[in-house]
């Protein structure tokens, strides 16, 4: 007989706020008038986000206290799970701000009809008659809700859902760049087919563990005891003939299905090619949330099996443990020595996100229970740092200007034609002296990245490093700092381009970069092709016009970098990551007292 | 007999179906190539090379199969609801409009901005 489930709405909440004002936002895309509709969404986004948060921060206490699992563990809000909602939550807002930003050219960064084929007449139309693309702020919402869901599930087909809610949105945000069309729906077209392989691979994973425990939750339904993959483990289900091989198949593709999510070697090879694509305000919200609730969700998923395993059977323990430790390895090694070749400053920042998936694993392969804390912690330093660092990227852009007319002596933004972003690490020569400021909040996200005391980064580094070494692997522990230092030198390098390098276009030394007009150009697009990857990331070492190969501009014009202003949200963003990178270096006890408190995973 | 026998057997005879007509046609079949018989069947699209400059494409194509799925997503979850409609009771029915609810925004999305306008 059917009995209708308890629901506990309260634990639901931050869930059901932010899902839910994404509906409410479709249907502000069908009944607002065009014009008011940007600032609505706009609006219904931030306060969906800071609602969510609103009911995290009610729910903690409580949570805390004691677990709550909602319809018989299909949202099991756990203090870790609720930890990772609220950096999701806080991170999203932060990312929120940067897509909202229309800069000083009065454009943001989203394609007027991302529908339109690049380059067709309806395109150009549709840029002249200044159409925007208001749906990107439901998609973030739905992104958004499907990672809270995401860390907060102990059910593997709501998690598989969850995957899918917060996946879809990232590949369709993705092919919406403004610029660089082609680029942008490549780097879609790739992260769809490889996440939707990735997917395959965590439901296939799915089946074998509920062939192995006949349930797909790890700690089953309070009111059916004895049902669930663990109550499976410890009653030596394990042991049965041929039984083991599908936990430890089933538990390994969903570990991998995961760690695509992650973005950790060897399931790494779309991360450089979407995050240089992707509209660079989604790149930031992607890099930080997604990270943090494939992270969570991963670090659940092996915790939960951990619990099972090590008292049962410690040879899959020991295996499982080596897995991670072997793709912690990989990750900071391809992460830091392929992201130090790397000549453009979107991809240079994918790298470090690799080698910080890898740092974070360091932590994870430590299977003790600080790690929690450690994870949390390191995910919402690394996440401050990055949307700040992709907020930054924003705002540097490539201008045309015509000289002689005298243009490019006005105030910026006003003269010349603002292109794209300027991405090219030579590029970024001399911004210290355009932009001080910029410049000092991008060095801060840096060296907070490398792990430099006195900033977030740091905190998180030592925390991850530690959890390492107290579980056993202090060799892991040591060759994590090594990869560190190695990253530490790709972060100096860019550091010291952007402060003591001259900018090219200095106007003592004007660099002209010639090119092929080309007729039919639409004005005030530049259709840069990177075809960039390793390879040819290394050979680009020429500068900047190595990858300007097909820049649309006559020959009495030149490209000039600007640093064009915010309307305010993005400096909002930016000034509030770098106050909490430097709160959080030099100031963290009560953040990791937060933390601290979230380290419970078991309902 | 093992249970999974007869599944061996289906998946066998599903194989030897599958790659059999394959085979066959390519051996027994006439072989008369014309235009239309390389082009790639394909929604009635060129998927490839990319339509660049001026390429059109249906764009009602793409509205059709959406409003489809719409509907089609509303009737796969409404089948078994309906045959355990008494054992669901009032719960049932609620999640049920819930869900009819939510399926019902992308549809009023699409009616407002004009997908159903082709004229």
């Amino acid at each position: 007989m059917f009995e209708a489930p308890e629901i506990d709405w309260l634990a639901l909440a931050p869930l059901i706020v932010v899902l839910g004002a994404g509906v409410v936002g479709v249907l502000v895309e069908a009944f607002v008038p065009a014009r008011a509709r940007r600032m609505t969404q706009i609006v219904l986004t931030l306060a969906a986000l800071a609602g969510g948060f609103a009911f995290i921060a009610v729910l903690w206490p409580q949570i805390v206290v004691q677990p709550v699992q909602v319809v018989g563990g299909s949202v099991t809000l756990t203090p870790f799970a609720l930890g990772a909602q609220g950096i999701i939550a806080v991170l999203a807002f932060l990312g929120v701000l940067v897509v909202a930003d229309r800069t000083a050219t009065g454009q943001d960064a989203f394609a007027p009809t991302a529908s339109a084929v690049p380059g067709t007449s309806y395109e150009d139309l549709a840029r002249r008659s200044g159409l925007e693309q208001t749906e990107i702020y439901p998609l973030l919402l739905f992104a958004a809700g499907g990672m809270m869901l995401f860390a907060s599930t102990d059910d593997l087909i709501v998690m598989f859902i969850a995957l899918e809610v917060l996946s879809l949105p990232l590949y369709v945000l993705c092919a919406t760049a403004r610029r660089r069309r082609l680029l942008s729906q490549e780097a879609a077209a790739k992260y769809f087919l490889l996440g939707a392989f990735a997917s395959a691979l965590f439901i296939f994973g799915v089946a074998l563990i509920y062939g192995f425990a006949g349930s797909v939750r790890f700690f089953g339904d309070p009111s059916r005891p004895g049902v669930g993959v663990l109550p499976a483990i410890q009653s030596g289900a394990a042991q049965g003939e041929g039984m083991s091989v599908l936990l430890v198949a089933g538990v390994l593709l969903v570990v991998v299905g995961l760690l695509f999510k992650v973005g950790a070697v060897p399931f790494h090879a779309w991360t450089p090619d979407v995050y240089t694509g992707a509209p660079t305000p989604i790149t930031g919200f992607m890099a930080a949330c997604t990270k943090v609730a494939a992270v969570a969700a991963l670090v659940q998923v092996l915790y939960r099996v951990a619990i099972g395993v090590q008292t049962v059977d410690p040879e899959i323990m020991r295996q499982l443990q080596m897995v991670i430790v072997v793709v912690a390895v990989l990750t900071m090694a391809v992460g830091t020595i392929v992201g130090s070749v790397q000549t453009d400053v979107k991809r240079l920042l994918a790298y470090s996100s690799i080698a910080h998936a890898g740092f974070l694993l360091v932590g994870v392969a430590g299977f003790n229970s600080q790690v929690q804390a450690s994870t949390l912690f390191y995910l919402l330093a690394y996440g401050i740092a990055t949307i700040g660092a992709f907020g930054v990227v924003t705002l540097v852009r490539e201008r045309r200007v015509t000289p002689g007319s005298g243009e490019h002596n006005g105030p910026v933004g006003d003269d010349g034609v603002v292109l794209g972003e300027a991405t090219e690490i030579a590029q970024w020569a001399g911004l210290g002296r355009k932009a001080p400021w910029l410049t000092a909040a991008f060095a801060l996200f840096l060296l907070s990245m490398a792990g430099i005391p006195l900033t977030a980064g740091f905190i998180a580094k030592f925390g991850a490093f530690t959890g390492a070494a107290s579980g056993g692997l202090w060799w892991l522990a040591v060759l994590g700092v090594l990869a560190s230092v190695v990253a530490v030198a790709f972060y100096l390098r860019l550091l010291v381009v952007m402060v003591f390098q001259r900018a090219q276009d200095d106007p003592a030394e004007p660099l002209v970069k010639l090119a092929e007009t080309t007729p039919g150009a639409a004005p005030g697009e530049a259709e840069v092709s990177t075809s960039g990857d390793v390879s040819t990331g290394a050979t680009a070492g020429a500068g900047a016009t190595a990858t300007l190969t097909t820049v649309q501009v006559t020959t009495a014009q030149r490209i000039e970098v600007t640093v064009v202003r915010s309307r305010g949200p993005a400096a909002v963003a930016i000034a509030v990551c770098a106050v909490a990178t430097v709160i959080l270096g030099v100031f963290p006890s009560p953040v990791l007292a937060l933390v601290e408190q979230a380290s419970k995973f078991v309902p | 007999m093992n249970p999974y026998v007869p599944i061996l057997i289906l998946m066998a005879i599903g194989a030897v179906l599958a790659l059999g007509g394959v085979a066959a046609s390519a051996v027994i079949g006439p072989k008369r190539y014309n235009r239309a018989k390389l082009d790639s069947y394909e929604c009635g699209i060129e998927p490839t090379p990319h339509a660049v400059g001026g390429g059109r494409l249906p764009i009602k194509y793409y509205l059709v199969a959406m409003t489809f799925i719409v509907f089609d997503i509303e009737v796969v979850f409404l089948y078994p609801w309906a045959v355990d409609f008494t054992t669901l009771a009032t719960f049932g029915l609620v999640s049920m409009l819930v869900f009819l609810a939510l399926i019902t925004v992308p549809f009023v999305y699409e009616w407002r901005r004009g997908g159903f306008d082709w004229v």
